[in-house]
């Protein structure tokens, strides 16, 4: 019962709204649409190999930092269950992860029509591109073993350390291993990376704002997950009634 | 010190119902030589040393989920209290990770046993590839022995252990079988340093993170 009640005490704060969404919505929406008509009409340098393809910089490596930051805000939210037992975090942590899955699996298909353009094939085996699939292995068999579960207190216990697992193994794969093998991504092995285009002003301007913009749109889909966890869980105390 | 005795009370226990049920570890001794002898009969006597590390640690792998998937099983409700009331979490988990490395030593050596006699033994540096499976069983029994506790926890043992540890033991696996890979072909050690210093911190990270993370598990 607890459970139920700790969800029923969420208060709504109220929020100043400008034409009926929150600021943050409006800057995500004008982040969004700048990063994608700057992204597929602005300047970009002349590279050999790459050529237009470059333009992926503003979605794929967007996604997966989107990716990321969802991920490590489930992680913080696992860690905040673990420490309190709000249910309220193990929502969010879940949540976060399935945001977060939709980014990867986002990352993985642009980065997938990307590799077909550039090295001829839409996979090849890299460290960089076998850790992203792991990381989707990793957080499939979280989404299973939540939905193995029934019972909501143990449920949100298990996971929340099972997340823990999988963020420091997923980190150790993708932030260690590229860098003990050679790997043909850009950013790795002399291979025109990440930090050469960075240099390039104009993409600068075009990158930073995409990151912002898909990142806020993670937490706009987050939130609107988390809300319709709470209605439901809402409805189940009125319908218990 | 509380925690040691405790350990130690616990290995104990651990060990006697081994010895007593021995069916479990001649069990898992028979389904490392069958894997061995059914690779053995498929790949005709044609192995090179690339595929036959492969193989080793691939094998070395299913054995391993298959050998402490049962860490946490046989705990009937009324065992599961006692144990409760009797141990601290810390001292079971740790207990649990030394027993499992101690089986996941038995099953690796047992495995490079049959893997010798049958398919023949290329590695050339057999120091630096004795070292490999060291830390490798040890990383197998850390990470296995927590995902083996989450699986018992949650309620469906069987189906979920290699759905929950193949990824989480990949890295460690890769690691492996590149380290492994160098000691076979005979490679200088300053070639293999950085693999070492990952194996070791993944070890670390998995150790301290079972210590944190197991009492969290433990309670209903």
């Amino acid at each position: 019962m607890s459970f139920i009640s700790n969800i029923k005490k969420i208060s709504k704060p109220a929020e100043k709204t400008i034409l009926g969404l929150v600021w943050w919505k409006w800057l995500t929406i004008i982040l969004l649409f700048y990063s994608v008509i700057q992204g597929f009409l602005g300047p970009v340098p002349a590279l050999p190999i790459l050529h237009e393809t470059i333009r992926n910089l503003y979605f794929h490596v967007t996604m997966w930092f989107a990716m990321m930051i969802l991920l490590t805000a489930a992680l913080v939210f696992s860690i905040l269950y673990l420490a309190n037992s709000n249910p309220k975090n193990d929502i969010y942590a879940s949540e976060a992860v399935n945001v977060g899955l939709l980014f990867g699996t986002l990352g993985l298909v642009t980065g997938s029509i990307w590799a077909k353009f550039t090295w001829g094939a839409y996979w090849v085996n890299d460290a960089k591109l076998n850790g992203a699939a792991i990381g989707m292995l990793v957080y499939l068999a979280y989404a299973i073993l939540r939905n193995s579960m029934d019972e909501e207190q143990k449920r949100a216990r298990i996971s929340a350390v099972y997340n823990i697992l999988a963020y420091t193994m997923f980190m150790v794969f993708i932030m260690v291993m590229p860098r003990l093998v050679d790997s043909l991504h850009p950013g790795n092995g002399g291979n025109p990376g990440f930090g050469k285009y960075d240099l390039d002003r104009n993409m600068r301007m075009v990158f930073y704002p995409a990151v912002i913009g898909f990142t806020l749109l993670g937490v706009w889909l987050l939130q609107i997950l988390v809300r319709i966890r709470f209605y439901k869980q809402k409805q189940l105390i009125k319908n218990f009634k | 010190m509380a925690i040691l005795s405790s350990i130690r009370t616990q290995l104990d226990l651990e060990l006697r119902l081994e010895t007593r049920n021995k069916f479990s570890l001649y069990a898992i001794l028979l389904y490392v030589s069958g894997t061995v002898f059914i690779c053995y009969l498929s790949f005709l006597g044609s192995l090179n040393p690339a595929t036959w590390n492969a193989l080793f640690w691939i094998i070395l792998l299913f054995s391993a989920i298959q050998a402490s998937s049962k860490s946490f099983l046989n705990q009937s409700r009324g065992n599961f209290i006692y144990q409760y009331s009797q141990i601290s979490p810390q001292a079971l988990i740790i207990a649990k990770t030394l027993y499992n490395i101690g089986l996941m030593l038995l099953v690796a050596f047992s495995g490079l046993l049959f893997f010798t006699l049958f398919l023949s033994n290329p590695v050339q540096d057999h120091l630096l590839y004795l070292i490999s499976i060291l830390l490798g069983s040890m990383g197998f029994a850390s990470i296995l022995s927590m995902v083996s506790a989450i699986a018992s926890r949650s309620g469906n043992n069987l189906g979920l252990m290699s759905v929950l540890s193949f990824p989480l033991l990949l890295p460690l696996l890769l690691t492996c079988i590149r380290l492994s890979k160098n000691a076979m072909d005979g490679l200088d050690w300053s070639v293999s340093y950085k693999f070492l210093i990952v194996l070791l911190a993944l070890n670390t990270i998995t150790w301290v993170l079972s210590y944190l993370l197991f009492p969290y598990l433990w309670r209903e």
